[in-house]
């Protein structure tokens, strides 16, 4: 890991487009106001570019506290009205464990463990019934 | 024995910016007192909370990081954020789950105390604000060590 990626991310986050999916990948320890901006940039880039799904890779950070975990299931919803869907992956280990115990569970959001994942589901038909929080496949 | 450099502290609270400082000084001193990595991160994630509450609801204020052993010889982190805002009405509501005075989905506090060891809050209306938490290190017994 880059000494960069241990320093806070003031700027913007990078946005990547791969095919009909926007990549968004999360790094070291956002400032709230770099997490807000990224929240309306998305909705814009969504609408613009008409993609149906977003991958938003969170492999790299070591926290995510209420305000973080607000604005992801923020991010969500806002492209479910955009007609897109998003895919939050690579939670580590240690912010899923703190995540429950801090209480927030963010129903509303769909995982995977890898990006790879979160594109193969993405690749999936959209199942009919809509809802958020469930798992693509039935059991 | 630890050295009390990188592990005390007194961090200023005004602005988002200084969230990031007070949550990298948090995860660097619990690393260095041999906090594990979920332990570590369930401390960094409290502070967060506790110093975004003192940000947006306290109007600014302070963190300090205290290195603390117990008279069994177990190290913890101590840390005691504070502010002179508006202080808290009523406690209790500010503790559950779900209650905001503002936008926030009210988990900060409570989740906050689930996630150490001790916690503690000093407040009254109209002087201030103090949350005072601790986590203690969990060493898994190693019975040959020092032997
Ligand atoms: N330092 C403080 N000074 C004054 N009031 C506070 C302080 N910390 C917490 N409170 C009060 O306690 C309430 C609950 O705090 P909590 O952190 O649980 O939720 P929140 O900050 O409103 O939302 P969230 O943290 O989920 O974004 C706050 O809405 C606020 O009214
Ligand atoms: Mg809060």
């Amino acid at each position: 890991m880059s000494e960069e990626f241990s320093r806070p991310v003031a700027g913007h986050v990078p946005v990547l487009r791969l095919g009909d999916v926007l990549l968004v990948t999360l790094q070291g320890d956002l400032h709230d106001s770099t997490a807000h901006r990224l929240q309306q940039d998305l909705s814009e880039t969504i609408a613009r570019s008409g993609v149906g799904g977003v991958v938003i890779d969170i492999s790299g950070v070591e926290i995510v506290d209420s305000f973080l975990g607000r604005v992801l299931a923020e991010i969500a919803a806002q492209t479910e009205l955009l007609a897109a869907r998003t895919v939050v992956a690579g939670m580590r280990p240690a912010v899923a464990i703190t995540l429950v115990e801090l209480g927030l569970t963010l129903p509303g959001l769909r995982t995977a463990l890898t990006t790879e994942a979160a594109m193969e589901l993405l690749a999936q038909p959209v199942v009919s019934s809509r809802s958020g929080g469930r798992r693509e496949e039935s059991p | 024995m630890h050295t009390a450099a990188g592990v005390e502290a007194r961090l200023p609270i005004r602005s988002d910016m200084d969230l990031v400082w007070v949550r990298q000084h948090v995860r660097q001193a619990a690393a260095l007192l041999g906090f594990g990595l979920v332990d570590q991160t369930k401390l960094v994630t409290a502070a967060s909370e506790l110093a975004r509450n003192t940000l947006v609801h306290g109007g600014g204020g302070r963190m300090e990081a205290a290195h603390v052993t117990t008279t069994g010889g177990i190290d913890g982190l101590r840390l005691t954020f504070s502010d002179s805002g508006p202080g808290i009405v009523d406690l209790d509501r500010a503790l559950s789950d779900g209650y905001t005075s503002g936008g926030g989905l009210g988990m900060g506090l409570g989740g906050a105390r689930r996630l150490v060891h001790d916690f503690a809050v000093d407040s009254a209306p109209g002087s201030g604000t103090t949350v005072r938490v601790t986590s203690w290190v969990s060493r898994p017994p190693r019975p040959r060590e020092g032997v």
